[in-house]
């Protein structure tokens, strides 16, 4: 291990390729020799990514052509695998927390909310209404944040670039919200268990209300530039087309799902978090291609518009944190009155609280589609295992079927309205 | 940068190979597009309207590692990603720099276990440390500008 600065063009740095592996295209096909079934000798491999700009982070595709055509296509992930649900179980159920926005960092919040309510429920807790109603606002406004950069980055992969630019725009003003309640524009970690970290400030009301006021306005911008645009509806209709049995039978959720016409989501039906209070609609497309997801999350974007509107609406007073003070620390002003609260705030830092030997499993609607927490206990502070089922690795299994037959440059609008993070497939 | 009034009557001017040469390189040092995980949401940001990096001479990012100029290692980099890393360094031409932008790439970040490089430092060199988890688009800028302060004191004789 070295830890010195090399100059630039000194050659002194160590390659550590004698610690890790790297597989060659021929090694990846004798992997996947029973996948790839036609092996003729006019066919060429090709091996697209990590690097590549439209793979949407270091995915790996080994392809195998006919001319411009796919043939065949495997898959290879791993190339951010991070040792995420391992590393959980070496730290609190607190400190774990911060772990989970960094597996799919396009929707931080959601990752915070399906880890804390499997936890909550593993400790019998629930965070009071107001709490409950602060995280619908946020992980709403995180599907919009997310949408933006798949819409942003799936039109530039199809060469739009302008929408990139005025995606981005709005995407800054949402940042800006997050960091107006928690100090931190994307790895937020504000929701805590049994609640959140504190109330949001004054500020955070208006804040939004003026992002309601005038994002419906730039939806319609982005579909004017889109909508009738011919090159991008070449690119788009009739490319990738997924059957509804099919998108059931691979287990595809989210908007991938409901583009192809099954009205699952799992805000409607297994409500968490109060869902069940708020009118919306589950928007779905039948055409099941490119052009359908796309329409369907433009559509899901109005909709999580109306759930922040309702939320806002009747926002309850009240605490934001669960009382129950053997997980949630006591308040500052109680650590001079009280030695119970000393005690307990003690106890909380160090070591932190316990939870029983029990398992659960979660699931809520991601920006993606269902992402669930599996979380076991084991009676001690640390989880003894925790697992994601996170929609990205789920989705992504159907991208060989879907590809096969169609050209290169479609497999890129493929990827794109698949909306994949490789944080979250390789965690 | 008010070369006219230097330029005088016979539309020559004098300076130092070393300075045209630092001046052209950091006005123009074209980063690679390369993103990993988080911070590359960020370097998007800083490339998007709102921070524009085409202010510092970076109007075009490259995804071909042949075009490129500056690596900005965005993200941690596990086991398997590392040999690909080394890898694109080695096809850039030089003179060639890297950023390492974020806690993991620095040094490893919350990620101290068995899948994650601590540090890119271990596979290519490294010439400016962004710390943040992940850094706001200002700290990249700050990191860009700091890097160019370094070419711009680059010596002749280093270039080799």
């Amino acid at each position: 291990m070295s830890f010195g600065v090399a100059s630039p063009r000194s050659g002194s740095a160590k390659a550590g390729a004698d610690t890790m592996e790297e597989l060659t295209v021929e090694e990846l096909r004798a992997k996947y020799g029973t996948g790839l079934d036609v092996e003729s000798d006019e066919n060429m491999l090709l091996s697209m990514g990590p690097q590549h700009p439209s793979t949407h982070g270091v995915l790996r595709l080994l392809l195998e052509l006919d001319g411009e055509t796919v043939v065949n296509l495997a898959p290879d992930i791993g190339f951010l695998h991070t040792g995420i649900e391992k590393n959980m179980e070496a730290k609190t159920y607190t400190k774990a927390l911060v772990m989970t926005d960094r597996t799919d960092y396009l929707a931080p919040l959601s990752n915070n909310l399906v880890y804390l309510l499997a936890l909550e429920k593993l400790l019998g807790i629930e965070a009071p209404p107001r709490a409950q109603a602060i995280r619908v606002i946020l992980t709403e406004l995180t599907r919009l944040n997310s949408h933006l950069v798949w819409l942003g980055t799936h039109a530039l992969d199809l060469a739009a670039m302008s929408v990139f630019l005025y995606c981005f725009r709005e995407r800054e003003y949402l940042l800006d919200v997050f960091e107006m309640c928690s100090g931190q524009r994307m790895m937020t970690s504000y929701f805590r268990p049994g609640g959140v970290w504190r109330d949001v400030p004054p500020e955070f009301e208006p804040a939004v209300r003026q992002f309601l006021e005038f994002f419906p306005a730039r939806i319609e911008d982005y579909e004017a530039l889109l909508r009738d645009n011919p090159i991008w509806l070449e690119r788009t209709k009739d490319v990738g087309v997924i059957s509804a049995d099919d998108a059931v039978d691979w287990g595809l959720t989210g908007p991938a799902l409901r583009g192809s016409g099954v009205a699952l989501d799992i805000r409607k039906v297994m409500p968490y978090s109060g869902y069940d209070q708020y009118e919306f609609d589950v928007p779905t497309r039948t055409e099941g291609d490119v052009y359908a997801r796309y329409a369907c999350r433009m559509d899901e974007m109005r909709e999580s518009l109306r759930i922040v509107r309702q939320a806002l609406d009747k926002l309850p007073e009240g605490p934001v944190l669960a009382d129950d003070r053997k997980v949630v620390p006591p308040p500052r002003a109680e650590l001079g009155r009280s030695m119970e609260a000393v005690i307990h705030h003690f106890k909380l830092w160090t070591e932190g609280f316990s939870a029983p030997e029990a398992y659960v499993y979660q699931a809520i609607e991601s920006p993606r589609g269902e992402v669930g927490c599996y979380l076991r206990g084991n009676g001690g502070p640390k989880p003894g295992r925790v697992h994601f089922r996170t929609p990205s690795y789920v989705n992504l299994a159907c991208l060989p079927f879907v590809a096969r037959g169609s050209f290169v440059a479609d497999l890129v609008a493929i990827i794109g309205s698949i909306d994949i993070v490789l944080g979250e497939i390789d965690r | 940068m008010g070369v006219e009034q230097k330029l005088g009557e016979m539309g020559v001017v004098t300076a130092r190979l070393e300075d045209m040469v630092n001046w052209g390189r950091t006005n123009a040092m074209w980063p690679m597009l390369f993103g990993l995980a988080c911070c590359a949401i960020e370097m998007m940001s800083t490339q998007a309207a709102h921070y524009d990096a085409s202010r510092f001479g970076m109007e075009l990012m490259r995804p071909s590692p042949r075009q490129a100029d500056l690596m900005i290692v965005a993200g941690r980099v596990s086991r398997k990603m590392g040999p690909v890393l080394r890898r694109l360094y080695d096809q850039m031409p030089d003179p060639k720099w890297v950023i390492a932008m974020g806690d993991c790439a620095s040094c490893g970040g919350v990620f101290n276990n068995y899948a994650v490089v601590q540090g890119v430092d271990e596979i290519v060199p490294v010439d400016v440390y962004v710390a943040g988890c992940p850094p706001r688009p200002e700290a990249l800028i700050d990191g860009i500008l700091s890097l160019h302060e370094k070419v711009r004191g680059e010596k002749m004789k280093d270039w080799a």
